[in-house]
């Protein structure tokens, strides 16, 4: 056995924290904060130039997939820095999708431009009344000539207002089965009869809820094959659950690890010398272990040619619901100078607890719910009947 | 990162399974109730090898690294063995590394199966070595007492047998004050640290076992069960708390196993590793035996199923050492560098 990462990947982690220190500044921090929009043109044109937009895949220049260890120890660092990469992650997440199902020409089209991180995609899966049971979606796509006409609401279409596409999920035949009438599309979003409208969330990001009224769409920008949507969007899903949330965890313990050692309690000695203190932030490090373990697992059986099964749905299920679990309590454990948001001048280690607090909400809800996540390990890992 | 085991590890897992599943059956483990010592199968257990391995070839062993330990360990969890293997392991190894011409005499009817050599885990307190991890069944017990390691011979009139949640063979062993000084003064206390160190991430892939046997036949019982006309494993107040404790145990397997590679690698977070290790296993095997006790309904409550008997171990065997938040206290002392971790 061997649970360290092999010499390349770590390689990539020192390269990846060196352009971090260069790239991310404390300016690029703020916009982003502020705006609530991880996306940064000239952050992600910078990132793309050293390859690591989907670098899991074949570039036509000959440039070599990496392997899934590289990939994880890359993705670990952008997401435990906080870097505007969201964008670039749903851009991949769709490439992968074109790549498996699109057409030569989409390919074509697309996949250099998404490689020069010239071109972004957004997801618009959700709707006002679908979540989780997402194959309920009610967005309809109609044969018109040719082409399509396009009418609904996406719900949750972070950074549709930005990005050049939407992956969107429709109903093309609303008299069979719910799995078995939907379609993928790719859909230019700056055209007439689409309208994104924002919505701020409790972590200050900003997302969309966008609508779709008459768009007129060619067949060119039909993915998959009609009525094989779900299909894939099973390809897109699998591929979310590889998203590690333990990068936030670290995040949040570095930060409450340096709190208790700048902190001074009532008796004048710093708060880490306070027992209570060192088990609150031993538990949240032992929390931060296992998350790391299952996620690395899950990677490490990729790369070996193994299929996860219900080891992706542990990852996430323990990851995220450890970051709610931590956050609440280091919070309370910070006290009321916890209170104090980010960027407030008087915030303690720049809000980021409280920040995480905030933040660590929609880890349980997004990319598939704990409860969802539940069923799948309970069928997959512990046998038990739907 | 490679988390497979090699062939020789798959076949030393399966070889101990085989012979668990044989020698110590439930009913095994019941006939050795109260005391929890069963002779012929620790007999069985010395015979293959179970101490002898642990301990590094030019102490006389055969050099099973620590992780090599931890998987045997989960499969003497899994079958609740009766019998003392992990404190007979961590005692050798630990005679093995004091040296010296009376570790080595005790090192060799350790390893002859002449006498079961274990170890305290507690410092010595008024005279007595409290709570002695096969006490009760032992020849021999190391103990740290102030900053002495010593070695007690264990007869039959001093030490006191306790009758105890986890019906393991532990006493309460009083410590006279001739007995036999191994080391002293900061290298005695280091060694007992480091014999803790172990004890913990064994003890940590034993809870795992515990804790994974009760998971699986809770598993199997609520896709049998029915009620309402269906098997009540189909209900997510039944289903989603199994699926925390599958997730739970995943994670407790994989660090108990890292802190045992740690360990052999020399890796300065070995201590910090081993006590996560033991926190986490303890708190997922106590959650995974509760869950399958209440989960078996009032058939779970009773004496003649067996999840009882993973419900009282895995308390028992975990809280011998000490609770969870003792541990996370030893992972904080670790991790930040502080008085008490050395």
């Amino acid at each position: 056995m061997d649970f360290d990462w092999d010499a390349a990947a770590e390689a990539v982690r020192t390269e990846v924290i060196e352009f971090l220190d260069a790239t991310l500044t404390p300016d690029m921090e703020e916009r982003i904060y502020r705006s609530g929009v991880s996306h940064d043109g000239d952050f992600a044109r910078a990132a793309a130039a050293r390859g690591w937009i989907a670098p899991d895949l074949p570039r036509d220049d000959g440039t070599k997939p990496w392997d899934p260890s590289t990939v994880h120890v890359l993705v670990d660092e952008l997401t435990k820095a906080d870097a505007p990469i969201v964008a670039m992650a749903t851009t991949a997440m769709v490439a992968r999708v074109i790549r498996s199902v699109g057409s030569e020409e989409m390919k074509a089209e697309i996949l250099p431009r998404v490689f020069r991180g010239e071109l972004t995609i957004a997801l618009g899966m959700s709707e006002p009344e679908a979540g989780s049971d997402v194959a309920s979606v009610r967005t309809r796509a109609r044969r018109d000539g040719d082409g399509w006409i396009i009418n609904g609401q996406k719900m949750f279409t972070t950074n549709g207002h930005v990005t050049d596409f939407v992956f969107l999920l429709a109903r093309t035949d609303p008299d069979v089965p719910k799995h078995r009438g939907l379609t993928t599309f790719l859909v230019p979003l700056d055209q007439p009869g689409i309208e994104a409208q924002a919505v701020f969330t409790l972590s200050g990001e900003r997302t969309n809820i966008t609508f779709y009224n008459d768009v007129q769409l060619e067949d060119r920008w039909r993915i998959g094959e009609v009525n094989g949507g779900w299909g894939d969007l099973m390809l897109s899903l699998q591929d979310e659950h590889s998203v590690g949330f333990s990068p936030h965890l670290a995040r949040l313990l570095e930060e409450a690890e340096l709190w208790a050692a700048e902190a001074i309690g009532p008796g004048g000695s710093s708060r880490i010398d306070e027992g209570r203190v060192q088990v609150r932030l031993a538990r949240c490090a032992t929390d931060l272990e296992v998350a790391q373990l299952l996620e690395a697992r899950t990677t490490w059986m990729e790369a070996n040619g193994m299929v996860p099964v219900a080891e992706g749905p542990m990852a996430k299920l323990f990851g995220t619901e450890a970051l709610v679990r931590r956050a609440e309590d280091l919070t309370e454990l910070v006290g009321p100078d916890g209170l104090r948001s980010r960027l407030d001048p008087t915030a303690l280690r720049d809000g980021r607890i409280e920040h995480a607090l905030r933040f660590s909400l929609g880890t349980t809800i997004y990319a598939g719910t704990s409860e969802i996540q539940r069923n799948i390990i309970a069928q997959r890992a512990c046998g038990l009947p739907r | 990162m490679d988390l497979r085991l090699s062939e020789e590890q798959e076949h030393l897992v399966s070889s101990f399974a085989d012979l668990l599943a044989k020698e110590s059956s439930t009913e095994v483990v019941r006939a050795a109730e109260p005391l929890g010592f069963d002779a012929g199968l620790w007999r069985t257990l010395a015979g293959v090898g179970a101490v002898t391995m642990a301990v590094a070839e030019d102490g006389g062993g055969w050099g099973a690294s620590t992780v090599d330990l931890t998987l045997v360990a989960e499969q003497f969890g899994r079958a609740i063995a009766p019998a003392p293997v992990i404190e007979a392991q961590v005692a050798a190894r630990l005679l093995a590394s004091i040296g010296g011409s009376a570790a080595r005499v005790l090192l060799d009817q350790s390893l002859g199966g002449e006498a079961i050599v274990t170890l305290g885990l507690h410092p010595v307190r008024n005279g007595v070595a409290p709570l002695v991890p096969a006490g009760a069944v032992a020849d021999q017990a190391i103990v740290l007492a102030g900053d002495r390691l010593l070695v007690v011979r264990l007869g039959r009139g001093d030490r006191r047998r306790v009758d105890n949640l986890g019906g393991l063979p532990l006493a309460d062993v009083p410590v006279s004050e001739d007995a036999l000084e191994l080391a002293h003064a900061d290298r005695a206390r280091d060694l007992f640290e480091r014999a803790i160190d172990e004890w913990l991430m064994l003890t940590a892939a034993a809870l795992v076992g515990i804790g994974a046997k009760a998971h699986e036949l809770t598993c199997a019982y609520v896709t049998e069960r029915q009620a309402w006309g269906v098997p009540i494993g189909t209900f997510q107040a039944v289903a989603h708390p199994l699926a925390d404790s599958a997730t739970a145990l995943d994670g407790a397997r994989l660090l108990s196993r890292k802190a045992g590679w740690s360990s052999d690698q020399g890796a300065h977070r070995t201590r910090e590793l081993a006590a996560m290790a033991f926190a986490f296993a303890s708190e997922t095997a106590r959650d995974a035996t509760y869950r399958a006790i209440h989960f078996h309904g009032g058939y779970g409550f009773m004496l003649e199923y067996p999840v009882q008997l993973y419900y009282r171990r895995a308390r028992a065997w975990a809280r011998l050492w000490g609770e969870p938040e003792s541990a996370y206290s030893r992972v904080a002392q670790a991790r930040y560098s502080m008085v008490g971790g050395s």
